[in-house]
């Protein structure tokens, strides 16, 4: 139900507003926070907020929550759903452990104060199954990301340099699969996979077209730019997960340096932790983390996300089905594999972080050097969920990004590895709750191009989180514990104006909206039309029956362009 | 005429059907497809007892059984659309019973092997368009699934592998089915010898042959070498397995033990397995509780929270214990398939059914509830056995109610009676 809110006392930290701190009151109506005059005449829920922080809900931009991936990863795994969350009665049952049921992660999400979440790997052809998981996630509002990097149709007009057809291309594909933005996975590499290949270069030829990596990254970056989409490309680079790939990781984020964009950046490279590999084997390997984050601090058109790992359980699942492959070899565990049609493909691996094994070690000390070294303004927090490890431990790297302290406690934990092989030891950065905020909140909204998310000002979506916390009075680097649990559970998560949880507990059962983008204004879909129909033959469903009908979805917005 | 009708009866769920209104006639499906899609005899009306009464009456009695119920067990799903099942998911969470899917009595030890192995598939498109080798162990398409290999695999023309000839098709199996006539190969196995010839194949291809004897379950060294070889030298192979690994001797250590050569195969060279699935919607039935309740059969609810355990909650071991006080059958007829016992106890309780065909199972149930059909009279989504979604689509009018209706209508009545 909605009611008008009026939060009162709170001390807000809204950092795209430049609120720092400060005492302030909110008010919300219908949805959307308003000026306190709007509210005169109804009837007002009073919050007390006081000495409590309160920011806008959480946004995860990078996160796998939905799709057949997602779902064979449960299958895969049932020692994985044993862990009992919620028992039904006016909520769902809800169970997982690290890989959750679909209304677990509502409901886990909620408590935490997050409020809207990006899958960020959709299978063109299996987009009804992604948005139908998708749907089954109560309270928040959420979005899919389809792959292009290994589609035929994007090969062949990236080597007959056919922009336009490209663009109408995209268009088409985002519409038909009601999608957000362009995701893509190892570029070229996942084609190579389908004869037991992959690329080790940006420059390496994908087999059977005449194009590189490289070609389709610059191509598809323009594409994107020229049709103004919200987000920019979205890149989980080549070579992920082999050491020596910070090399290529740098290589692909210069690429950007072409392009400009006032709005945002023009190139958002994910889960980068996996990407930051130096050395030439597993033995000699080494953090390349700093100078990726000086490459990236360097630029003012690219943003990336950490890919942290969290020591425990986990599943690693991509859509970059070589590098899932190569690690079922690594570790001996199952590992489940799903070629899609002509356009890509995915991996689904179990896996555990263990502190003191020195690789995972590493990785984990790669993933808060990122974090640490990056500019605020450039690095989102992320676990590339359930990849690095559960999105609920979010708090711990709020607080270890605030707190030398807690690392060095951390630090004594670990595989003594990580000493010689990363700079973690040495940083003595601490970010400040503002910065993490930003991490956290209004930088994600920002890079998914969604201006009425990540902030409080007037006109935004109430999505508002309040947490038991003062701002003023609390000391980051010594308090981390506080932090942790404060961040753990939100006194208020409110969606859309409505309380959704309170104090840990469920309140209500809400749906959120499903976000997708329609480009097709913009361009020439009859251009694509005679290609459409001759690729379609090698399609296994019929063209008239490929896609996703907006009135399939449960609560579809759309952003026309 | 509608085009690009999709047919709801096996696995394959062919998209390129057409349908003619005014004869009620389709075109292009196979045999088994334009049975489904044909005028066929049908419940007529609710009934409780026998008599006839409206959809609200029936509905009604049915929330009364399942809230009286202690365990009840609500059984099927695997020829309804996933709407239909997600509602049945929340309702067995509501009533605290047992949720269970056709599956369990088939291609269960599959999903089993997946949970020790993993799965190393791909979507029958990737088969279509890359496949040289194709291998059905087991599995007899030509009769199961008429148009399969037309579509995605033994004739299917795809943007590599150009036609039949580019193609080899093989054929493992006890005895010669139609499928086997159209292979170029067919090699003809003793049953029950799966597990040992995959292991055979395992050594060869490892480079340890000379542990292998000269004859494995019917099959010489030389074929098994020369079979391997096939293998180890395909650019891209596919595995299809059906019910005649799964349901012989070994059952899910066959299917472990073929995704273990699998791996091995993919060290040199690529190939997918993946299990060849009966009704149009059984992977549905198996994916929409996997994401909304963990699992994908043999589900108790009892204790408000899920628990899975195939050897203890599958319908047929429930109901051989007398383990639920009431069932729910949606989709499907477990009266003519399950083992004695079972039905037996079947009999004794009070069942509730919900199918648009009358069948074995409506001679014992109390209360009978008509659907419309999906995909002729409903619409909904559904997942080919390669877990590519389809929405299926309505295409002529009908009295009566779909199974999502029904289902939606079940919930809310047993909501309000639980109060
Ligand atoms: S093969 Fe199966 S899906 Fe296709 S027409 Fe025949 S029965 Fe229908
Ligand atoms: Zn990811």
């Amino acid at each position: 139900m909605h009611h008008a809110l009026h939060i009162k006392n709170g001390i807000v930290i809204d950092p795209k507003n430049g609120v720092k701190a400060e005492k302030m009151d909110i008010f919300v109506k219908n949805g959307k926070i308003v000026e306190e005059s709007e509210l005169k005449g109804e009837d007002v829920k009073v919050i007390d907020a006081t000495n409590k922080l309160v920011v806008a809900g959480g946004v995860d931009m990078h996160a796998h929550i939905a799709g057949s991936k997602m779902n064979t990863g449960r299958t895969m795994r049932p020692e994985e759903m044993r862990v009992v969350r919620n028992i039904a009665n006016k909520f769902r049952a809800a169970i997982g452990r690290v890989l959750l049921t679909s209304p677990a992660i509502g409901y886990e999400y909620t408590k935490m104060g997050y409020t809207s979440v990006f899958e960020a790997a959709q299978p063109p052809i299996g987009a009804l199954h992604t948005h139908e998981e998708l749907d089954a996630i109560p309270m928040l509002d959420k979005a899919a990301l389809p792959v292009f990097g290994n589609w035929h149709f994007v090969l062949k007009y990236v080597a007959e340099k056919e922009m336009e057809k490209l663009k109408a291309f995209i268009a088409w594909a985002i519409e038909r699969t009601k999608g957000f933005g362009v995701k893509v996975v190892n570029p070229g590499g996942v084609e190579a996979w389908m004869y037991g290949g992959n690329v080790s270069s940006l420059d390496d030829q994908v087999p059977g077209f005449n194009v590189t990596p490289r070609e389709i990254i610059l191509s598809l970056i323009q594409a994107t730019e020229e049709l103004k989409l919200n987000h920019s490309v979205h890149l989980h680079c080549n070579r992920l997960g082999v050491p020596g790939n910070y090399e290529t990781t740098i290589e692909s984020i210069r690429l950007a340096s072409k392009f400009s964009n006032d709005a945002r950046q023009v190139l958002h490279v994910t889960h980068v932790q996996f990407n930051s590999y130096a050395g030439d084997s597993w033995r000699t390997v080494a953090s390349g983390a700093e100078e990726i984050a000086k490459t990236v601090n360097a630029m003012d058109n690219v943003t990336i996300d950490m890919g942290q790992p969290i020591f425990g359980h986990a599943t690693a699942m991509t859509g970059d089905a070589p590098f899932q492959f190569t690690l079922h070899r690594l570790t001996g565990s199952r590992w489940s594999n799903k070629d899609s049609e002509v356009e890509g493909g995915a991996g689904i691996v179990p896996i555990a972080y263990l502190p003191k094994n020195p690789v995972h070690a590493l990785q984990w000390a790669i993933g808060m050097e990122l974090g640490l070294l990056t500019d605020s303004d450039k690095v989102v927090l992320t676990t590339d969920y359930p990849n690095g490890g559960p999105f609920t431990e979010y708090p711990y790297i709020m607080a270890m990004l605030m707190s030398r302290k807690m690392r060095e406690g951390e630090l004594e934990k670990v595989s003594p590895f990580v000493q010689k092989a990363s700079n973690l030891p040495a940083i003595d950065v601490e970010k400040t709750l503002e910065e993490v905020i930003h991490m956290t909140r209004s930088l994600p909204a920002r890079i998914l191009g969604l201006p009425n998310k990540g902030h409080l000002g007037i006109g935004a979506d109430a999505d508002i989180a309040i947490y038991d916390l003062d701002p003023l009075n609390v000391d980051t680097s010594n308090d981390f514990e506080k932090i942790y649990k404060t961040f753990k559970t939100a006194v208020y998560t409110i969606k859309d104006g409505i309380i959704v949880a309170k104090d840990g507990n469920l309140v209500e059962e809400y749906w959120g909206k499903t976000y997708w983008v329609d480009a097709t204004g913009r361009v020439d879909l009859e251009a694509i039309k005679a290609d459409l129909e001759d690729y379609f033959r090698y399609y296994s469903v019929e063209l008239q029956n490929y896609g996703v009908e907006e009135s399939w979805l449960k609560k579809p917005e759309r952003i026309v362009i | 005429m509608v085009e690009n009708v999709i047919c709801t009866f096996c696995g394959s769920v062919c998209d390129d059907g057409q349908f003619d209104i005014e004869q009620f006639k389709s075109k292009k499906l196979c045999k088994l497809g334009s049975s489904k899609f044909s005028k066929k005899e049908r419940i007529k009306a609710p009934m409780i007892d026998g008599k006839e009464v409206s959809y609200e009456k029936a509905i009604e009695k049915a929330a009364e059984i399942l809230v009286n119920a202690k365990k009840p067990l609500l059984y099927g799903w695997a020829s309804t659309v996933n709407e239909a099942i997600r509602l049945g998911v929340i309702l067995t969470e509501k009533v605290r019973g047992i949720y269970d899917q056709c599956a369990s009595v088939c291609h269960a030890p599959g999903t089993l092997a997946v949970i020790e192995e993993g799965l190393p598939g791909g979507s029958l498109g990737a088969i279509k368009n890359r496949a040289d080798v194709v291998i059905f162990w087991g599995a007899n398409p030509m009769e199961a699934h008429p148009r399969h290999g037309m579509r995605y695999s033994i004739s299917a023309k795809g943007l590599l592998i150009k036609d039949r000839k580019q193609r080899k098709v093989i054929v493992v199996d006890v005895r010669p089915t139609k499928t086997a006539k159209l292979a170029d190969d067919f090699i003809q196995i003793k049953p029950g010898y799966d597990y040992p010839i995959i292991s055979a194949l395992r050594a060869i291809i490892s480079g340890n042959a000379d542990v292998v004897p000269d004859e494995v379950g019917g099959v010489s060294k030389e074929k098994l070498m020369e079979l391997a070889e096939t293998m180890k030298n395909a650019k891209y192979g596919a595995i299809l397995y059906g019910l005649g690994v799964t349901q012989s001797r070994g059952r899910d250590r066959n299917i472990e033990n073929a995704v273990k050569l699998i791996q091995l195969l993919n060290r040199t060279t690529r190939w997918v397995i993946w299990p060849m699935r009966g009704h149009y919607n059984v992977v549905g039935a198996g994916e929409v509780p996997a994401w909304e309740a963990g699992y994908q059969y043999a589900i108790d609810f009892s204790r408000g929270y899920p628990r899975f355990s195939p050897a203890e909650f599958s319908a047929v071991e429930v109901l051989k214990r007398k383990d639920c006080d009431a069932a729910l059958i949606i989709a499907s007829d477990p009266a003519a398939h399950f083992p004695k016992a079972a039905v037996k106890h079947l009999k004794d309780i009070p069942v509730i059914q919900i199918d648009p065909f009358p069948n074995m199972t409506t001679l014992l149930a109390n209360v009978v509830i008509p659907s419309a059909v999906a995909g002729l009279e409903a619409e909904g989504t559904a997942y080919r056995m390669d877990g590519i979604p389809l929405r299926v689509k309505k295409v002529v009018d009908s009295e009566y109610w779909s199974d999502e209706q029904i289902l939606e209508k079940l919930l809310e009545k047993v909501e309000e009676f639980k109060g």
